[in-house]
């Protein structure tokens, strides 16, 4: 718990003390009546058994499910997000330019490519691409889509980013007789890099989790295999699970990785704020 | 442009159940989450341990696989909504639907906790340690002075949770309901023809969406804006 929390309380009294004995008391009674009920069904419906389970304890399945699924899906969220910081840096960059015609166009498609929902992007990507290659059209048409969200999301980020970068150090640069490009190459984007890299491994936890939207145009990765297994051996649930499981410690291991980079890079401060898709300043130079 | 305008009717419908999901959905996950991030922050260590194991869990966890387990898995262990079949002119509410308006409800009420925590967390510490200094007790620190503040905080970081559910409704049309993303993924593949003209217009459609919820969160902010 936060220190600021801590200062909404005294230090309980002894009554106090005792009611909240009486809270915790019900609330653990409540929650493992909750998990018991859980655990009742699953075990009542028959899903605690072996056979629904034996799957994920034989070696060619777990094999399966981490090579073409648990590897793919890495593979095609690194893609996205590398190729997503290529656009996120051309547009963001953009959004800074000091010419209209180069800082309205790319406000535009940033805001547009933040405000569609991923799916709408996968469906037209699909289509005109991906419906006659197979499973390497399914692949990079996940890998597109994802591009296109997350570099815009990413756009905002190195705006921000290099926003953050104290004004002093550019004035100098200018003072100095750098030209503007110099000043963005040499001076702002050096020491934005810094303060945006634990943003950018956050959005990878963002495009690790929509690397499952691929289910819907049949994409290769962890559904595609659970859906896979889940057909042939009928164990939905433990599948499901299973999934959300690999998931799950997929993310804590990347949301590990940018706390690190937070506090190596950044130190304690805050990181960095993005404004939401639509705020109405975010188009303006500052 | 064709195929959008002979079925115009079909697709008014589609965005009719889209915004269904995003107003249930979001009502629903407000009390939850609100209710979520007061366990959270509250004196009880179980309730608040539960709630941070819930939002740890949901919070990593694809939406998609969120729905696979109250679509698919959920009804092998007796999780179904076939209670619910509510039929408004066109528009029929039927289990389908409830269950995505579940799954959404569960996914997005840990962002709506997180949102409201971080919003609590932002009230600087002296205003809470001056209404502890005059003797407020807790119910009164935090109806008088923290939570007022904290709500003003918290609008921003709502707004954006609102508008990612609304993005994620599309989700709800590969679990069979009829919004947007399945009406346009069936219009796309029987006129692959026109894919531009039908995705412009989902997508348009969207972003006018998106800058109507951006927009009554700006207004709803400044109303609710002091001077600092």
């Amino acid at each position: 718990m936060s220190t600021s929390a801590n200062v909404l309380f005294d230090a309980p009294g002894p009554r106090t003390v005792a009611r909240h004995r009486i809270y915790t008391l019900i609330a653990s009674v409540g929650l493992i009546g909750v998990l018991a009920f859980v655990v009742w069904r699953l075990y009542d419906s028959g899903q605690l058994t072996y056979e629904k389970w034996e799957v994920f304890v034989t070696p060619d399945y777990i094999r399966a499910i981490l090579v073409d699924g648990l590897l793919v899906t890495l593979q095609m969220a690194v893609s996205a997000v590398l190729l997503a910081v290529i656009f996120g840096l051309v547009f963001g960059v953009g959004k800074l330019s000091d010419h209209s015609w180069v800082r309205w166009p790319s406000w535009a498609v940033v805001e547009f490519f933040r405000a569609v929902p991923v799916l709408l992007l996968m469906t037209l990507i699909f289509f005109s691409y991906g419906i006659s290659r197979g499973d390497t059209g399914a692949y990079w048409t996940v890998v597109i889509a994802l591009m296109l969200y997350n570099g815009a999301v990413l756009a905002e980020v190195f705006r921000a980013g290099i926003q953050a970068v104290p004004s002093g150090q550019s004035e100098a640069a200018y003072a100095i007789g750098m030209r503007k490009s110099q000043v963005m190459n040499l001076i702002m984007l050096p020491q934005g890099v810094k303060i945006m890299l634990p943003a950018i491994i956050s959005q990878m936890v963002v495009a690790l989790k929509d690397t499952s939207l691929g289910y819907v145009v049949a994409a290769p990765g962890l559904t595609a295999v659970g859906k896979l297994i889940w057909n042939g051996e009928q164990n939905q649930v433990p599948t499901a699970i299973v999934l959300a499981a690999l998931y799950i410690v997929t993310n804590l291991a990347l949301t590990a990785l940018a706390t690190l980079a937070q506090k190596k890079l950044v130190g304690e401060k805050k990181p960095l704020e993005v404004p939401m898709v639509g705020h109405l300043d975010a188009g303006q130079k500052p | 442009m064709n195929a959008v305008i002979e079925n115009f009717d079909l697709v008014v419908r589609a965005f009719t159940y889209t915004v269904l999901l995003f107003l249930i959905a979001g009502v629903l996950s407000l009390v939850f989450g609100t209710f979520l991030a007061a366990m959270r922050v509250g004196p009880v260590a179980v309730l608040s341990k539960a709630a941070a194991v819930y939002v740890t869990l949901v919070r990593n966890t694809p939406l998609l696989v969120v729905l696979i387990f109250v679509r698919i898995a959920g009804p092998k262990v007796g999780l179904n909504f076939n209670f619910v079949d509510i039929v408004i002119g066109e528009i029929r509410i039927n289990n389908l639907f409830a269950a995505c308006v579940f799954g959404l409800t569960v996914y997005t009420s840990a962002f709506v906790c997180e949102a409201i925590r971080a919003g609590i967390n932002a009230v600087p510490l002296g205003q809470a340690e001056a209404a502890r200094a005059i003797g407020l007790p807790f119910g009164g620190t935090m109806r008088e002075v923290v939570l007022p503040q904290a709500f003003r905080a918290t609008i921003p970081p709502l707004a954006s949770v609102q508008i990612a559910l609304l993005k994620n409704t599309t989700l709800a049309g590969a679990f069979g309901v009829a919004e947007a993303f399945y009406r346009m993924k069936i219009l796309t593949n029987n006129a692959p023809g026109e894919k531009i003209g039908i995705f412009l217009t989902f997508a348009l459609v969207f972003v006018v969406l998106v800058e109507i919820v951006s927009f009554a969160a700006n207004r709803f902010e400044r109303r609710a804006r002091v001077a600092t």
